[in-house]
């Protein structure tokens, strides 16, 4: 059974259709990514996939089941989980209470404590800044604790949205090695980016949408020696 | 001097019910960006059904302890209030979630007028005077003197206020508070239901208006249903003093604004050489409020406004 099954899926909000009818399929444990331009409807998708759109057509089946009308504070404890484009991080909440808004559904504080010093592990950055406000942070560690807060949900399918966005090269390599860890750890996900060449390089498969439609797909090997993709989106 | 003492401590009583009261305003201002001109009446509210529950409770005659009247008084106030304030958010404000700003603030005022015009269907025009039942002792301080009663409204509402900021810093409900407040959209992505934070924040708003609607009716002996409208002015005024949306700051400015006006009171006829009397010291309130507005419009310990009004 697939984790997630996107059928002839649109979205449309204030008279223009941002989404025209996409399918999209996630296998348990998969690294997908969707990359294209801006405005291809790729962060639309996403929003809708966590109920914060409504679709206006086709149908989204999630770990088995319909998940039309399910609410958005719902998802997260079905294990759908989104760090939104631009981080989302609570400015004014410290960086430790940012990780538990993470497990704000959960109740069990010894598995929440040690998944608090997993995310420590994975960014030792973050301990040092722990009574820190998120706020204060710079892009690098906003999106670090966005990542941590996200494991904090214990999500089955992670759905991220441009983290490389606004970083320094170099911290968007320590990024997208942390995406890796993640998807190591079982982790299925779904990577948006405008930066095709890492999130190919990182990923299984690939979708590539434009205006509003899925033009491309397949092995994320194959998209990179793709003439169309090369010309289009890698630049060379 | 005696009277410079007399007139910090009749400050702090005014001043400790304001700050409950701007608690209520500024609660609901750093979740959803509203002012509920309509809090002054829940105040009416907590006093009316205070004063009605314990003069129907000694006409019963069951010879309870003044103490005692007055809890029962109050639970059923605190939870009448609750009620309301919950009923008002889900009938008045829901609805207009996503509506322009200005529709929200006249409901507000719309809701405000309803309220007080129910109140004069169920306890009429007429001030109603607080049962007999008060404690009149008085306690002597650096020459100045405070009744019992006066000092018990100090500390109540200092203990409350305490354990609210506790609340709100300290729990998970806090956090979850804070969180929606700076991004509700995000905070339903981590499973906020924003809808009952909201609701909760109303809640906890309203029952502190209850307390603080006990205290007036209390201070004053005395309740009306238009006794809302100027408390629930100054404890905005309060609110915007010390920075609406930061619950310290409603704090700080209700405890500074009950003193200045009081300062106020008690000297405005020598500094006008007799001109003005004490009865002008809302004057004062309001030409803080202006000064705020033109000088320090994010207030005391505000941090900056945010462009919604």
């Amino acid at each position: 059974m697939s984790m997630l099954k996107v059928n002839n899926l649109e979205v449309a909000y204030g008279g223009i259709q941002a989404v025209k009818g996409i399918d999209l399929t996630i296998e348990k444990g998969e690294l997908v990514t969707l990359i294209g331009a801006n405005g291809a409807g790729k962060t639309s998708t996403l929003r809708t996939l966590v109920g914060m759109e409504k679709k206006s057509g086709g149908s989204i089946v999630y770990d088995g089941q319909d998940i039309s009308g399910v609410p958005v504070y719902d998802f997260v404890r079905r294990g759908l989980v989104m760090i939104p484009e631009g981080r989302g991080v609570f400015a004014k909440l410290t960086v430790e209470e940012n990780l538990r808004m993470g497990a704000y559904y959960r109740n069990d504080e010894d598995g929440i404590k040690a998944d608090i010093e997993h995310v420590y592990e994975l960014f030792p950055r973050l301990k040092e800044r722990q009574k820190q406000l998120a706020g204060t942070l710079s892009g690098g560690e906003q999106q670090m604790v966005a990542m941590g807060r996200a494991i904090l949900s214990r999500p089955k399918l992670l759905l991220l949205d441009e983290p490389s966005m606004g970083l320094a090269p170099l911290i968007v390599e320590k990024i997208f090695e942390i995406v890796r860890k993640i998807s190591a750890e079982g982790v299925t996900m779904l990577l948006v980016e405008q930066n095709a060449k890492l999130a190919l390089e990182v990923s299984q498969r690939g979708y590539v949408m434009e205006s509003g439609r899925i033009t491309m797909s397949g092995n994320s090997k194959d998209l990179l020696d793709d003439e169309r993709v090369r010309n289009a989106y890698l630049g060379e | 001097m005696d009277i410079f003492i007399q007139q910090i401590l009749n400050g702090l009583v005014l001043g400790s019910i304001y700050a409950l009261i701007a608690l209520g305003y500024t609660m609901v201002y750093g979740i959803m960006g509203l002012i509920n001109f309509a809090h002054g009446e829940v105040v009416m509210v907590g006093g009316m059904v205070t004063v009605s529950v314990v003069s129907a409770l000694m006409a019963a005659g069951l010879g309870l302890p003044p103490l005692a009247l007055i809890l029962i008084g109050l639970m059923v106030a605190v939870a009448a209030c609750m009620l309301l304030g919950f009923t008002i958010e889900r009938v008045a404000y829901r609805p207009l979630r996503k509506a322009q700003r200005l529709a929200p603030l006249i409901t507000a005022i719309g809701v405000s007028i309803v309220l007080q015009q129910l109140a004069i269907l169920v306890w009429g025009r007429n001030y109603i005077p607080f049962p007999p039942i008060l404690d009149h002792d008085v306690i002597q301080i650096f020459g100045a003197s405070i009744t019992r009663l006066q000092m018990v409204i100090i500390v109540l509402c200092l203990a409350i206020m305490g354990g609210l900021l506790l609340v709100v810093e300290k729990t998970k409900l806090g956090r979850a508070m804070r969180a929606t407040s700076q991004n509700p959209a995000v905070a339903g992505l981590m499973g906020v239901n924003v809808n009952t934070i909201i609701s909760a924040t109303f809640v906890i708003g309203s029952a502190l208006g209850a307390i603080a609607g006990l205290m007036v009716a209390t201070n004053y002996e005395q309740v009306h249903y238009y006794m809302g409208f100027m408390i629930g002015l100054k404890a905005f005024t309060a609110a915007v003093l010390g920075g609406i949306g930061n619950l310290a700051g409603a704090v700080a400015g209700g405890i500074l604004l009950g003193i200045i006006e009081s300062l106020g009171a008690g000297y405005i006829g020598d500094l006008t050489g007799g001109f003005l009397g004490s009865h002008y010291q809302d004057i004062f309130a309001f030409a803080v409020l202006i000064v705020v507005l033109i000088f320090r419009p994010s207030g005391l310990l505000g941090e900056k406004m945010a462009d919604r009004a």
